[in-house]
């Protein structure tokens, strides 16, 4: 009985420890993280000299994600169309169906689900891919043929992220109101001259589709690098490459949500 | 300081190894205590030992992959752990490494896999390019298999791939990573003459980590055999068929009994199978 109290304050001690073990894993994890992405960057000079690099990549993150864009953007588009007219119609305000699927698309919807679904296709892509390169000893290969990994491998695929992002989001969008006008124009009936020049009218270039442009962006940097920063830290095993693509998968989503608050937040203010 | 093993050696020595202690996590088992091994100009050298001897952390510490915690690792008369990102570089450009499984890449054809390092060290035209790249695939036997991926390969010809890859830009050191594991008799044979030939036509140094003693005896000039962590025996391979050391005898003579424990320790037989009486 006399050992209780003692057990007890062993407990408070070892999650306490456990708790301080989390923080500072945590904490060197993101300064690792950090360091690897300004590498990655003071590394890319060299993709001037070969584009090839990049937009074999391209191809590779783009194009698979093609078809899972494309096809998710235009049932967004219909599911706008026919919530926004539900709504627009309590205010008599249907014309304005056009303007609501742009503003909806072009500010959030565009970029935030392009970029979930970016994360899900070609970020466990890249997190698999990269960890079975480590697994298989081909990262190590590379390094003793005198080739430095993250600018032949990982920097190509980081800009390749960067710039199909953007695209994709573009496309999603694009895809989207054309779902939204389908749904509006000729199955509910509203105006087709009233749901694009409302639209033509209400979206600001500026405002409106470089801030969704410049999210789609962010986006594009922070889930290409989690994915490859995951595959590149992976262990060299099935597991550690299957638990890299979770957790690629989660973090990306997580950042994804929490970066749209933030810049959401930065750019209303202003 | 040398130890006097290190006699047989001469000036023209490609790595250098002295009093090398390493431990892949510091403060925690070393892998390697006070090792001293010497690789002559134009010998082809097996590092021989068990299973987790710590063979392939002799090569990783000659790349500059890891670095002894303490002791001198040196390439052509450079310290490995001196070098800057830069030199290291330029030093792994003098080094061909074959990896125990070829290491390919595997999105990239057979005939890509070995123009690699030409492509990324060289401005050579495509046309030297694809000669070079014929050449070293002829000198393996798979000339035919340029246009094929690696997964369309078996393990013993990825192995060739990856030896014709590790030699495109010739380079003077020569690092193979078990190159007889899980070969065919014939082409355990004939990767064993390739690796000698090569060594010769190139006039390279080869260092060869393996446990296979008949082909590398038949192959090689010299032969260090590790057993925890340090030097347990050295010498031709002629001197060492004809050693009566228990170490080098329990090892050609592939005995469990000897100083090189087989058995991993733990509980005694009797009382794992519950035979002893409680």
């Amino acid at each position: 009985m006399k050992q209780e109290p003692k057990s007890r304050h062993r407990y408070w001690l070892d999650l306490f420890g456990d708790f301080g073990f989390f923080i500072r894993r945590n904490v060197t994890g993101l300064g690792y993280a950090a360091r690897m992405f300004i590498l990655v960057l003071s590394r890319s000079g060299s993709l001037i000299q070969r584009p090839r690099l990049v937009s074999d990549q391209i191809l590779f993150v783009g194009n698979y994600s093609f078809v899972i864009i494309t096809v998710s953007g235009l049932f967004v588009g219909f599911v706008l169309g026919l919530q926004g007219y539900y709504t627009l119609t309590r205010y008599g305000s249907e014309q304005a169906l056009g303007l609501l699927v742009a503003l909806s698309l072009t500010r959030e919807l565009g970029p935030v689900i392009t970029a979930l679904l970016f994360a899900g296709r070609a970020g466990t892509s890249l997190t698999a891919e990269i960890g079975l390169m480590k697994a298989g000893e081909q990262l190590s290969a590379m390094e003793m043929m005198a080739v430095d990994p993250l600018r032949r491998v990982i920097a190509p695929r980081l800009w390749a992220g960067i710039i199909a992002m953007p695209i994709l989001a573009t496309i999603f969008t694009a895809v989207g109101v054309m779902g939204g006008y389908l749904v509006g124009v000729p199955l509910i009936g509203v105006d087709s001259g009233a749901f694009w020049s409302q639209m033509q009218g209400g979206v600001d270039l500026f405002d409106d589709i470089a801030n969704g442009f410049l999210k789609s962006v962010v986006f594009g940097i922070a889930v290409t690098f989690i994915a490859l920063y995951q595959g590149y830290e992976s262990k060299p095993t099935p597991e550690g490459v299957s638990q890299a693509t979770t957790r690629t998968v989660v973090l990306s989503s997580l950042s994804v949500l929490a970066l749209d608050f933030v810049l959401t937040a930065m750019m209303f203010s202003t | 300081m040398p130890s006097a093993h290190l006699s047989h050696l001469s000036n023209s020595s490609v790595v250098t190894i002295e009093g090398v202690d390493f431990s892949y996590v510091p403060g925690e088992r070393k892998i390697l205590s006070g090792l001293h091994m010497e690789f002559r100009r134009g010998q082809v050298v097996a590092v021989m030992g068990g299973s987790g001897c710590g063979k392939t952390t002799v090569l990783r510490l000659i790349g500059g992959q890891v670095i002894a915690q303490t002791g001198s690792v040196k390439f052509e008369g450079h310290e490995v752990a001196d070098m800057s990102s830069t030199q290291l570089m330029q030093a792994r450009r003098r080094m061909g490494m074959l990896f125990q499984f070829g290491a390919l890449f595997t999105d990239l054809s057979v005939f890509e896999n070995v123009a690699f390092p030409l492509r990324e060290h060289t401005n050579l035209s495509e046309e030297l390019i694809h000669d070079l790249v014929l050449m070293k695939l002829n000198a393996v036997g798979l000339r035919g298999a340029r246009d094929l991926m690696p997964g369309q390969i078996s393990g013993g010809m990825a192995r060739r791939v990856a030896l014709a890859r590790a030699i495109v830009l010739d380079p003077p050191l020569i690092m193979y990573d078990e190159p007889f594991a899980g070969l065919d008799p014939i082409g355990l044979g004939v990767t064993a003459r390739l690796i000698r030939n090569l060594n010769d036509a190139l006039g390279a140094t080869s260092i060869i980590v393996t446990h296979d003693v008949e082909e590398t005896f038949e192959i090689a000039d010299y032969v260090y055999f590790i057993a925890n962590g340090k030097i347990g025996a050295h010498g031709t391979p002629d001197e060492l068929n004809h050693s009566a050391d228990p170490f080098v005898r329990q090892f050609l003579d592939a005995s469990p009994e000897g100083p090189v424990p087989f058995n991993y320790p733990g509980a005694d037989l009797d009382s794992d199978f519950g035979l002893r009486s409680k």
